[in-house]
């Protein structure tokens, strides 16, 4: 493959992505870009990500072999990178330390995030704390309901929760409402967006923040098994776990990517929130990519067991890996989510996250058809005890 | 020449400043927005803004989300609004309507279909809050064509290089954000309009309308005083909310007759 070199300097991915935003973000959002450029080249700045991340977050997170579990398919093997055993428990934090880092470089003393389950959220406020930056998450009133405990993780950690109550009141309205008290308080205040969706710079930001990930897992695998694998598998929502997995891998075309999306009750059902496998190319939240939307250009409530995976769109890269054909893009449905879910928990004694267990379905679907000699890389992006309410309230339990 | 630029040249020639009342289509019902078009044509609006509901109206405030939400309910589209444009324009060939919203209605209905709509309406001007310049050349072009103007938004924040390239774009008139936030808040600070629209005047030689914050005729008369054109928006839309729909129209009426008066002092 050529050299991948996206986004352009306007934070196009093909017809993607881009600066989707009223004027008076457009100086934030420029001041943003050029701190960041120096941050990214600034020897001192990626030291101190990196020290961070060792210490704080705990990295590198281990690759592990799911021996067991690839027993019980009889086809390819899979190896797990475990994000799950990070700092707070997921993925999040990889962003969360970067964009607070690149916050204190710009003087900002007030840190502000949007959060559907609450995971980006306790990473903003986990990271607000270390740094001593004042914190406010925004978080819809139907969340706020749906996720006690996360909500008081995070006044725990010193954060103030405001509850959305409009539109749907969920995670796309808690990202509208974080960009109205932005424009608001530009002056003082960093948006710590905790997707690769956004305007530019964040989609490219995000990702190279989170794209320890797979720079990671080439060295591990390497050490591991010798070779790199044949796919790597990702859950989808806005993308960042999945962007951070497969940006180190898009140059090497003998593996393939793979996205999981949520279906939902299924993808006829409407009743989804499978954006690149069931959406339209559009404009929000300050880009251009798919979402999942009416034919008037209305934003439709997605719906899937899995918090993290519910929002209407989708992080822009993944649209252009998309349609380009570098990466594939497919979905799961609840059940078949949840399915995995306990399989992983009975066979290898870890309990995944609800969005994770989207990909770990799709590697139970692909490794019985695959070769022994196989190997499947799934990103166990989180870890699962935030979604034992949920699941215990599939089997009819009630605590 | 176009109704936006003939209204302007004639509010010039009788030293006069322009009102712009901002009405979201659909809003409070769909059955409502000509005939309030109409009151506000007749209350003394020199150019009308009609809002697109759309979905997630990131840059407004509760108010105008709120009659976003009220439009939408009834199903309001963007085929809709440009219906009640060619309603309007049936009686009303004078008054210039500049559609106001956000990209995606846009986007699902297609630059060059929504340009045509827009100029078989009677669309005069075109003003997407998250197209700034550099994202929409192909939708201006369409309009332009078309002579429709692409309207553009400036703010506080914005520096002399962003008004420069701002300049390069805009058409009919530049829609100046008073203050920093949403529409409704109340913080607006005219020592910064003050300062900000001459240095805005040295770049683009378009009117300027003031919009964001403005809640009353002295406020509207000390905006005036700077600018060519108040843009009233939330305060209209909650006149709206909180009307019984039977005196909807009298009420709106009423406030833009106020404020108008105001001005004209």
């Amino acid at each position: 493959m050529q050299m991948y070199d996206f986004p352009d300097r306007n934070g196009h991915f093909g017809p993607y992505g881009g600066v989707f935003v009223a004027e008076t973000l457009i100086d934030a959002l420029d001041e943003l870009r050029s701190a960041y450029e120096q941050c990214r080249n600034d020897l001192k700045f990626r030291t101190e990500f990196e020290y961070e991340l060792k210490h704080y977050v705990g990295r590198p997170s281990p690759i592990y072999h799911a021996k067991r579990w690839s027993e019980h398919f009889g086809g390819a093997q899979v190896y797990l990178k475990r994000e799950d055993l990070n700092h707070t428990g997921a993925h999040k934090i990889n962003n969360t330390v970067g964009q607070a880092l690149l916050a204190r470089r710009m003087g900002k003393p007030r840190v502000i995030a949007e959060t559907g389950a609450g995971q980006h959220g306790v990473a903003t406020a986990t990271v607000a704390a270390r740094y001593g930056m004042e914190c406010v998450v925004y978080m819809g009133s139907e969340d706020v309901k749906r996720q006690a405990q996360n909500v008081y993780r995070m006044k725990l950690l010193g954060a103030s929760v405001v509850p959305v109550e409009s539109g749907s009141k969920t995670l796309k309205d808690a990202l509208n409402e974080a960009m109205r008290d932005w424009v608001t308080h530009v002056s003082d205040t960093f948006y710590i967006i905790g997707t690769v969706a956004g305007p530019h710079p964040y989609p490219m930001m995000v990702r190279d923040f989170q794209s320890v990930i797979g720079i990671e897992a080439i060295q591990q695998m390497k050490e591991l098994a010798g070779r790199q694998p044949d796919a790597v598998l990702a859950c989808v929502g806005g993308g960042s776990n999945a962007m951070g997995l497969f940006y180190p891998y898009i140059e090497d075309t003998s593996v393939r990517l793979i996205g999981i999306e949520a279906a939902g009750f299924g993808l006829e059902s409407g009743k989804h929130a499978a954006t690149l496998c069931a959406g339209k190319p559009g404009v929000l939240h300050g880009n251009r990519t798919y979402l999942i939307q009416d034919d008037n250009g209305q934003i439709i409530e997605t719906h899937s067991i899995s918090a993290g995976l519910d929002y209407p769109g989708v992080g822009p890269e993944h649209a252009w890996l998309k349609d380009s054909g570098r990466a594939e893009y497919v979905a799961v449905t609840d059940d078949e989510a949840l399915a995995a879910f306990h399989h992983l928990c009975r066979m290898e004694g870890i309990i995944p996250a609800l969005e994770s267990s989207h990909a770990l379905a799709y590697a139970a679907k692909l490794a019985p058809r695959m070769k022994k000699e196989q190997i499947l890389l799934v990103n166990l992006s989180g870890r699962g005890d935030k979604d034992m309410h949920t699941v215990a309230e599939k089997s009819g339990i009630k605590f | 020449m176009s109704r936006i630029a003939a209204t302007f040249a004639a509010l010039a020639e009788r030293k006069r400043k322009g009102l712009i009342p901002f009405i979201t289509a659909g809003d409070p019902d769909p059955e409502l927005t000509v005939p309030l078009m109409h009151a506000l044509a007749g209350a003394g609006a020199d150019l009308i803004e009609l809002g697109v509901p759309f979905s997630d109206p990131m840059a407004d405030g509760p108010t105008i989300q709120r009659s976003s939400e009220r439009a939408l309910s009834h199903g309001t589209s963007l085929v809709h609004v440009l219906g009640f444009v060619s309603e309007f324009r049936k009686t009303n060939g004078r008054t210039p309507v500049v559609l106001m919203g956000y990209a995606n209605p846009i986007e699902a209905m297609g630059y060059e279909r929504f340009a045509e709509a827009a100029r078989v309406s009677g669309v005069d001007g075109v003003l997407v809050v998250d197209y700034p310049p550099e994202e929409s050349a192909q939708l201006s072009e369409f309009l332009e064509k078309r002579e429709i103007d692409a309207i553009f938004l400036l703010a506080p924040t914005s520096s002399a290089s962003r008004i420069e390239k701002v300049a390069r774009y805009a058409r009919g008139y530049v829609y100046y954000v008073s203050l920093r936030g949403v529409t409704g808040a109340a913080h607006l600070d005219l020592g910064e309009i003050a300062h900000k629209i001459p240095l805005i005047r040295t770049h683009i030689h378009l009117p300027i309308g003031v919009g964001f914050g403005i809640r009353d005729g002295q406020t509207a008369r000390d905006v005036a005083k700077f600018s060519d054109a108040v843009i009233i928006g939330s305060r209209l839309v909650q006149e709206i909310e909180e009307s019984p729909r039977s005196r909807v129209i009298d009420n709106v009426s009423a406030l833009v007759r106020d404020i108008r008066g105001a001005m004209d002092k």
